[in-house]
């Protein structure tokens, strides 16, 4: 379960001033549904799911991840949450095996649990052929499995998914897209963000769209549909972003 | 405080680093040919260029001398000297290092002598010129022996016993061991300092790999995503950095020692520094010294390296921000070279300068207790600032993600 509550990020740019990245942003996040974060690029996403990762902290607001606050308590709350985004990458001179285990590490586990849980993994995620390998040397599907693995290790009951197949092709977004309705299935708290509408469509039970630092529209996909009388996602996403798209070009 | 958190930091990044060839060689074969080279190679270049500019025999061109046979004929006579035909450009010659010395012997030289005038041999030379001047000395001590030997027949003529002109000698005595004076001083400072200077040069990749370099590769983003906290991550890290500083330190050291022991031994250094005689010698003692001298200033080197390429978004740009660094480690060891620049109770909690000039008094079996007290806890001082300004540096969302 996420709450965000009036979550915001300000920025200081020496060229523009204050920006706000994020702008009094509210919502919840059930556990077994897809929650999609919708918006351009630079609209907020990003720093959105930082904040719930507590990778960034807030500059106001807050939000509830598992029932920790980030603010009050960011480790308990990176305790139980799995991120991953194209950013997130692996350490090259590692295997893919001693990535794992060293994520599994940093969350507690002890050793016995940690090999059952990595053999598991392991085992599900097909893994076998390449646990020996450096990350380094792996292909971008392997590296992709390898990532999901990292998130897996420690259970979390929470997945946060930045731009998750950003740059990926076809076969490899495959693998994750099939991966976050696998965590839905298991009734996990799953967010992502994307811009891609196939994605959304196939995936979410409540989409929020995201401009400028605001939440703008929220809702599931019927009732979006019905809202703005349209069919396509993308036209809805159009129609609600383009008036705030131009004011931002315009300043 | 979490040990267990900063032990699993330590590890992993330990694991990663012994697989990455750029710390091994500074870490490891960096030291191991260096101090050989210098002890050894260096010691010995330095006797042969010597040897040979001794051993060789210089051009020398003649300037007039055709009236004075006798004297022509002696400074033929001079051994290792070689005279050659005089030509109208012997200026250019000198100039361009093709003839060390010109001699120019005024006109009736042997005809002015019997008339007992005043008169001036000049040798013109290249002077700072090693050639050049050992050929000048040859010439000169030729030009001085005959005019002792015509003064001497000067005071026989009169009846005058030679100490009329020279009522008594001069001589300065060395007192000093031979290995705390001269160049065993100028070289041995130095030869620890680079120990110092290794050390830094150990942690220098690691700190960039492991904080900007893991921001270019995207896995900062990644780790600070576990639930490790930052200053426990930053400490595994700077713990890391440390001990390949230390590692570089302490192979310099055992490498320094083993190199000067088995260079004594061989009899091929030690390092004749001039003519002074002075040999160097830089005994397990001393390397131990400035090992443990080293130990609070790798502290402080490994947390300003990870403070300063925290700050850089990538390797590259930590390289930049790292390179004046180099040279402030440099300068100090420069500066302590210099004639008159000793230990004083103001230098001694300079930084980095301190430990250099502590480092030619230790090379040569001088402790000054208090200096080294002084040394050591201000250095330490220093390191525990430094890094407390790391794990701040690492805390700042601004610095982390600095686009």
């Amino acid at each position: 379960m996420i709450e965000a509550r009036g979550l915001s990020k300000r920025f200081q740019d020496k060229k523009r001033g204050e920006i706000r990245a994020v702008d009094n942003v509210t919502f919840t996040c059930q556990p077994g549904k897809i929650y999609g974060l919708l918006g351009a690029n630079g609209a907020g996403k990003t720093t959105t799911l930082r904040m719930l990762a507590t990778i960034l902290e807030p500059t106001d607001g807050t939000a509830i991840v598992c029932g920790h606050d980030v603010v009050e308590q960011p480790e308990k709350v990176r305790a139980n949450v799995g991120f991953l985004s194209t950013a997130t990458a692996l350490y090259p001179r590692l295997t893919s095996q001693e990535m794992v285990e060293y994520f599994g590490r940093l969350n507690g586990l002890d050793e016995a649990t940690l090999k059952k849980r990595v053999d598991d993994i392991f085992n599900r995620l097909d893994m076998n052929s390449f646990r020996d390998r450096r990350c380094d040397k792996l292909s971008t599907g392997m590296k992709q499995k390898t990532s999901i693995a990292r998130t897996l290790v420690h259970d979390p009951s929470v997945m946060i998914f930045d731009e998750p197949t950003n740059g990926l092709d076809i076969m490899t977004a495959r693998t994750i897209i099939d991966f976050i309705r696998e965590c839905r299935d298991r009734g996990k708290t799953v967010i992502f963000s994307t811009h891609i509408m196939s994605e959304v469509e196939k995936l979410c039970d409540t989409i929020g769209i995201i401009q400028s630092g605001k939440l703008l529209v929220e809702g599931s996909p019927p009732q979006l549909r019905q809202k703005f009388a349209e069919q396509d996602l993308e036209e809805i996403f159009v129609k609600v972003v383009a008036p705030h798209y131009v004011t931002t070009e315009a300043n | 405080m979490s040990l267990r958190n900063i032990g699993i930091v330590y590890r992993k990044e330990l694991t990663e680093s012994l697989r990455d060839r750029r710390t091994l060689i500074t870490m490891f074969v960096l030291p191991l040919i260096i101090f050989p080279l210098l002890s050894v190679g260096f010691g010995a270049m330095i006797a042969v260029l010597i040897g040979k500019a001794k051993e060789e025999s210089p051009k020398v061109m003649v300037i007039g001398g055709d009236d004075s046979p006798s004297v022509l004929a002696g400074l033929k006579k001079v051994p290792r000297i070689q005279i050659v035909p005089l030509e109208s450009n012997w200026k250019d010659e000198v100039v361009n290092k093709q003839v060390p010395v010109v001699v120019e012997i005024p006109e009736g030289f042997e005809r002015n002598l019997a008339g007992e005038k005043e008169q001036t041999v000049l040798i013109h030379d290249y002077e700072g010129d090693l050639k050049s001047e050992t050929a000048k000395d040859k010439v000169e001590k030729y030009f001085n022996e005959y005019r002792d030997s015509i003064v001497k027949d000067r005071l026989a003529a009169r009846n005058l016993p030679v100490s009329v002109l020279k009522p008594f000698e001069i001589k300065p005595h060395n007192v000093a061991p031979p290995e705390k004076s001269g160049g065993a001083l100028f070289f041995g400072g130095f030869i620890a300092y680079i120990v110092v200077f290794l050390c830094l040069n150990g942690g220098m990749h690691p700190a960039m790999d492991l904080t900007a370099g893991e921001k270019e590769r995207g896995t900062m983003e990644t780790i600070l995503s576990s639930p490790i906290s930052r200053s426990h991550l930053v400490l595994g890290k700077f713990l890391l950095v440390l001990t390949t500083a230390l590692t570089t330190a302490a192979l310099s050291v055992i490498s320094m020692g083993i190199s000067f022991a088995i260079a004594n031994a061989l009899r091929t250094t030690p390092i004749q520094a001039g003519e002074q005689g002075a040999t160097l010698h830089i005994g397990f003692g001393a390397a131990l010294s400035v090992f443990i001298m080293a130990v609070p200033l790798a502290v402080l080197f490994s947390s300003v390296l990870i403070t300063i390429s925290t700050f850089a978004k990538s390797y590259k740009e930590a390289q930049s921000y790292i390179m004046p660094l180099i040279f402030i480690v440099i300068i100090p060891a420069i500066a302590a070279m210099l004639p008159g620049v000793e230990l004083n109770p103001k230098l001694a909690l300079v930084p980095i300068l301190n430990v250099s000039l502590l480092c030619k008094e230790l090379v040569i079996g001088t402790y000054h207790w208090n200096y080294i007290a002084i040394i050591f806890a201000s250095t330490c001082v220093y390191a525990a600032a430094a890094l407390f300004i790391a794990i701040k540096m690492f805390q700042r969302e601004s610095v982390l993600f600095r686009s």
